[in-house]
């Protein structure tokens, strides 16, 4: 059918992102939100059916509209448009026009209809948030995350041209058991934020501004997660990778001085939930994946919304910088409660409903190590989120709290309109049950689930008055795996190069002889390097002579 | 002459053109009557080409006897699937750098200088065509030489006197993988007693001594490989571009080594079967191993540069590892990769070459610190090379996604899904130089050279706007390409006439 591929969720963002670059202004602004705005009535207007493309051979499905690419996509569509209301008054043209590419592949992995479409709007997904990254002047961070994502995308690649032979390019579950489906599940994950990469979450997003980041932490991990459930739902192998997730997470979230770090690794603690879910793979517990993916992108927005305002309005978002700002920034306090409490699924809020189906999902299918381990990290979560961040960040007193700038008023009505959603859930679970059926039959609002759930936050309170002491932040850097691969090679190189050093002086005690080698060494470097190709014109005589000798040779064996 | 006969004689007028324009322009030597001679030429050659590519996608082969003379004694011109293929590529290059040169040219060159270097592009085209299109193996080595000393000419026009440098040892070296050459067309002679290269191969299988024949094989692969810049004799390329005038490298990244590529290929499966007679630690293997090393080392390599003609260039030696790859690979998807990424290599570093060539010519400088910011001055200019970059990646969407893609499968279909994840992990070494270069010309504030540059002008732009849009069409609309490419390697493989 035509229209279902014309009438593709992605296309008014695609060319609204065109748009946005080539506009400046009051059209500029409106082109930004309408596009997301168009992007949310397509969502549920694209027709069902498949309409089917043939490339090379090969017949790809670029749009197949189904319930849950419907649910993705109005979480991802709510969230752009929020975003973009936030993002009003972002002067870079070149992250406005980003975020809407970047809004339009994930609107494109979740309606996705086969591997290579998908593979295709993962990539571009990859490529506007690393541009996402790249307009604040982040280089560094922006390359380490291309390649991060550079890496999960080959391994997607690799996988689904070996996986082309059984079964073609068709999405369907894929049992961890070859090669091939091994390479997509591990493509997948590094997008999910799993170990032993996760830490790529809390390197990248942080460099975002104060408005790229509320749109890096909705759309890339949800993507993944909404790929995890129609490829490999059941897969068992997922259900210790989210656990490890959940706890990482909130390990981290719980030392992590600056805000957007701390929301950061917690979006890797929270998409563990889902992977669990996911990997117990009952329709329930699928449901339940996707419900508090959706629920998920709002608390997380709300919670992103309101650090970038207090870093726009202060330009820090360190914990020990802050305090004493509940005063003057009332509305982004209560922003950031909300947001807070959302995510420690306090009762009333959209993050019990879905948190409440991923435990009754837990609980039906008896998986009662996952089910302690979450519910540990739920009360955990109200530390860090619930209580840590707006106790240090606003509310404590502090003598002189650091000014705080005026900021304009759409980024309050951007807050509003996410803690709206928020509050609407909560108070009426149905809204969510609507949307995804498969977790209709979750009692939420009964009293004895809300008094457990309160139990459960009373005494997580408890515990962070009396570890007030320990949990305050502290500046310093948190020791993360992406030390392996940010910090450690230089350090070896270093320490080689000094051991080398050490090692030649010992032997030959002419200083002569060792600077002389570290010279040759430095030459060598060079020549690699910057250098290279400047060889003499005998080098490459001797090269092809030899190479002539060594075909001499293969050919007379 | 009627239109008929003009078709019968097309395989030689192909080369004809450009060899008679170059020869007009030299003639006449007017600065303003070069360049409309040399397009009009290269127009010439790529309906030809053409023309020939439609006749063969409906007759198959074309045996052109030159002169008249039987194939025995004479020169047999041959176009079939696979060199046609070379040939579109080759006269679509040329016409698109020779619209290019127009500006570039007049701000690089001295006045008096200038018909010399349309001559040399017209001449250098001509030797490339006629490699391609000949069946004879000795005529092969003279159209080698003659496309070899126009691009040392080229090269040497180069504005800094680095160039006389790169120019001499391209000269040395070309010269020695010519000499190789023609020291295994000599030996291929001696056992066969024909030059002819359909003749060889029917003859092979009756010759008595193999030690000649092996010989003959081995000095005529290095000697392809050298003008190829198959590693570890990639050492003369870097340079050569790098100082060549922007033009010329223009046309060198996209043609020359693409026509050698396509010797290789003519030699290993239609002389020597590298792919099936070989023992265990075959031919196959070591191409494999020195294609990898091509993809790894001169890509790494690349990182490190700080002359974005440079960087291009190890990129350029990278990606002839891609296609080498694919011929080594030697199954239908591979071979069909390899080909269609001779094409698209071609189109997206040209691109590549003419936004850096645009570049120059308005700021006078390729060092990518000066390029901070550039971006911004020269959007256009800057989406091109932006595009190239994606390509270069293997981005999906670009022309660079549906060569990779082939590659992957071919790798898979062998059995080597090794080969597959390197082929792959490679990119990632795309992606950091692309990185660089893209984050330089985008993010970083702008510097000296770039406030004071402007867009390009117009007559820059038209074609590295066209060959950008064709990166990204033959990466969505890739039936056409894929369909030739895949005849191509069907008839290498000969399955197909």
């Amino acid at each position: 059918m035509a229209e279902t591929l014309l009438l593709a969720p992605f296309w008014p963002l695609v060319v609204g992102s065109l748009a946005v670059a080539f506009t400046r202004g009051a059209l500029q602004n409106l082109v930004s939100v309408a596009a997301p705005l168009l992007a949310l009535v397509l969502v549920w207007t694209v027709p069902e059916g498949s309409a089917t493309v043939s490339w090379l051979g090969m017949t790809l499905t670029p749009v197949a509209p189904d319930a849950t690419a419907r649910v993705f996509g109005t979480a991802f569509a709510f969230a752009a448009i929020a975003g973009a209301i936030f993002a009003l008054d972002q002067k870079s043209t070149a992250e406005r026009a980003a975020v809407l590419l970047y809004a339009a592949a994930a609107q494109g992995v979740v309606f996705a209809g086969d591997l290579l479409t998908l593979f295709v709007f993962w990539e571009v997904m990859a490529i506007g948030s690393t541009l996402v990254i790249f307009a604040n002047g982040a280089a560094r961070a922006g390359i380490r995350y291309a390649l991060m994502h550079a890496f999960g995308g080959v391994l997607l690649f690799a996988g689904i041209a070996a996986s082309m032979g059984s079964g073609g390019l068709a999405l369907r579950a894929f049992s961890a058991d070859s090669t091939a489906s091994l390479l997509i599940l591990a493509g997948v994950l590094v997008n999910a934020g799993a170990p032993p990469v996760s830490a790529w979450v809390a390197d990248a997003y942080p460099r975002a501004s104060w408005s790229g980041a509320v749109f890096l932490s909705a759309f890339t991990t949800k993507a993944a997660v909404a790929v995890l459930i129609r490829l490999f739902p059941g897969e068992s192998m997922l259900v210790p990778i989210g656990l490890v997730m959940a706890v990482y997470g909130m390990v981290y979230a719980l030392i992590e001085n600056d805000i957007r770090r701390v929301l950061s690794y917690s979006i890797v603690g929270q998409v563990g939930f889902m992977v669990v879910a996911v990997g117990i793979g009952t329709p329930l517990a699928l449901g339940a994946a996707t419900a508090h993916a959706f629920v998920h992108i709002l608390y997380k927005s709300l919670l992103m919304m309101a650090a970038g305002t207090v870093l726009r309005a202060t330009g820090t978002a360190r914990l020990t910088a802050l305090g004493g700002l509940a005063r003057s920034m009332p509305l982004v306090t209560a922003a950031m409660i909300l947001g807070g409490l959302a995510l420690a699924a306090l009762p009333l809020t959209a993050g019990f409903v879905s948190k409440s189906a991923i435990m009754q999902a837990l609980a039906e299918d008896k998986a009662a190590t996952a089910w302690f381990l979450l519910t540990a990290v739920s009360a955990g979560s109200l530390l860090y989120a619930g209580l840590r961040l707006p106790w240090f960040a606003m509310l404590r007193p502090k003598v002189d709290p650091v000014a705080a700038a005026p900021v304009p008023v759409t980024m309050f009505a951007a807050m509003a309109l996410v803690g709206a959603a928020i509050l609407a859930i909560g108070f009426v679970p149905s809204l969510l049950t609507s949307l995804v059926p498969a977790i209709a039959d979750v009692a939420v609002l009964t009293p004895d689930h809300i008094l457990f759930q309160i139990m459960l936050l009373v005494a997580a309170a408890i515990c962070f008055v009396m570890l007030l002491a320990i949990l305050a932040p502290r500046a310093a850097i948190t020791l993360d795996a992406d030390w392996l691969w940010r910090v450690a090679p230089a350090m070896i190189g270093h320490r080689a190069s000094a051991a080398w050093r050490a090692a030649r002086l010992a032997l030959i005690p002419a200083s002569d002889a060792a600077r002389q080698e570290n010279r040759l060494l430095a030459r060598a470097w060079v020549r690699m390097t910057s250098d290279a190709g400047n060889w003499r014109t005998g080098d490459i005589a001797l090269a092809a002579t030899a190479l002539l000798g060594i075909v001499l040779l293969i050919a007379a064996l | 002459m009627t239109l008929a006969v003009l078709q019968h004689h097309l395989p030689v007028l192909v080369v004809l053109m450009p060899l008679l324009g170059g020869l007009l322009v030299a003639i006449i030597r007017h600065p303003a009557a070069s360049w409309p001679i040399a397009i009009a030429a290269a127009a010439a050659s790529l309906a030809g080409a053409l023309a020939l590519s439609r006749e063969v996608a409906a007759n198959g082969v074309i045996s052109y006897a030159l002169g008249g003379f039987p194939s025995e004694l004479g020169i047999e011109y041959r176009v079939d699937a696979v060199n046609v293929l070379i040939l579109v590529v080759v006269s679509f290059m040329a016409l698109a750098t020779l619209v290019f040169a127009r500006l570039s040219v007049a701000s690089e060159i001295d006045e008096g200088r200038q018909p010399w270097f349309y001559t040399m592009m017209l001449v250098a085209t001509a030797g490339l065509l006629g490699m391609a299109v000949t069946g004879d193996a000795f005529n092969a080595f003279v159209f080698l030489e003659i496309s070899s000393l126009a691009t040392y000419t080229l090269i040497a026009l180069g504005r800094d006197r680095r160039a006389l440098v790169a120019a001499y040892q391209y000269l040395i070296v070309g010269t020695i993988g010519a000499t190789f050459y023609v020291i295994g067309v000599g030996l291929l002679y001696l056992a066969t007693g024909t030059l002819n290269l359909e003749l060889i191969a029917e003859r092979l299988p009756e010759v008595t001594s193999p030690r000649a024949l092996l010989a003959a094989e081995a000095f005529i692969l290095v000697g392809i490989a050298l003008k190829l810049a198959l590693f570890p004799l990639h050492a003369w390329l870097p340079n050569a571009y790098t100082y060549a005038p922007s033009a010329a490298t223009v046309l060198l990244a996209s043609t020359a080594t693409k026509v050698a590529v396509y010797l290789l290929a003519r030699y290993i499966f239609g002389i020597f079967g590298l792919h099936r007679e070989f023992g265990d630690i075959s031919g196959a293997s070591l191409l494999i191993l020195l294609s990898l090393a091509a993809m790894f080392l001169a890509s790494a390599a690349a990182i490190f540069q700080n002359d974005v003609k440079r960087l291009l260039a190890f990129s350029s030696i990278g990606q002839i590892g891609y296609i080498t790859l694919g011929i080594a690979i030697a199954n239908s998807d591979a071979l069909t990769g390899a080909f269609l990424h001779i094409a698209n290599h071609a189109v997206l570093k040209g691109a590549a070459f003419m936004a850096i060539g645009a570049i120059l010519y308005r700021c006078g400088s390729e060092r990518l610190d000066d390029l901070a910011g550039i971006g911004r001055a020269m959007p256009v200019t800057g989406a091109v090379l932006t595009i190239a970059g994606l390509a270069l990646i293997g981005v999906p969407g670009t022309s660079g996604f549906v060569s990779k893609w082939y590659l992957v499968a071919g790798a898979f279909d062998a059995g080597k899904g090794w080969l597959a994840l390197m082929i792959v992990a490679s990119s990632f070494l795309a992606v950091l130089y692309v990185g660089r270069i893209m984050e330089i010309v985008w993010f970083r504030p702008p510097g000296r050279v770039a406030l004071a540059a402007a867009e390009a002008p117009g007559g820059l732009l038209v074609p590295m706007v066209a060959l950008a849009t064709l990166t990204v069409l033959l990466g969505i609309a890739a039936y056409w390409p894929a369909e030739m490419a895949h005849s191509a390697a069907e008839a290498l493989l000969g399955v197909r006439p």
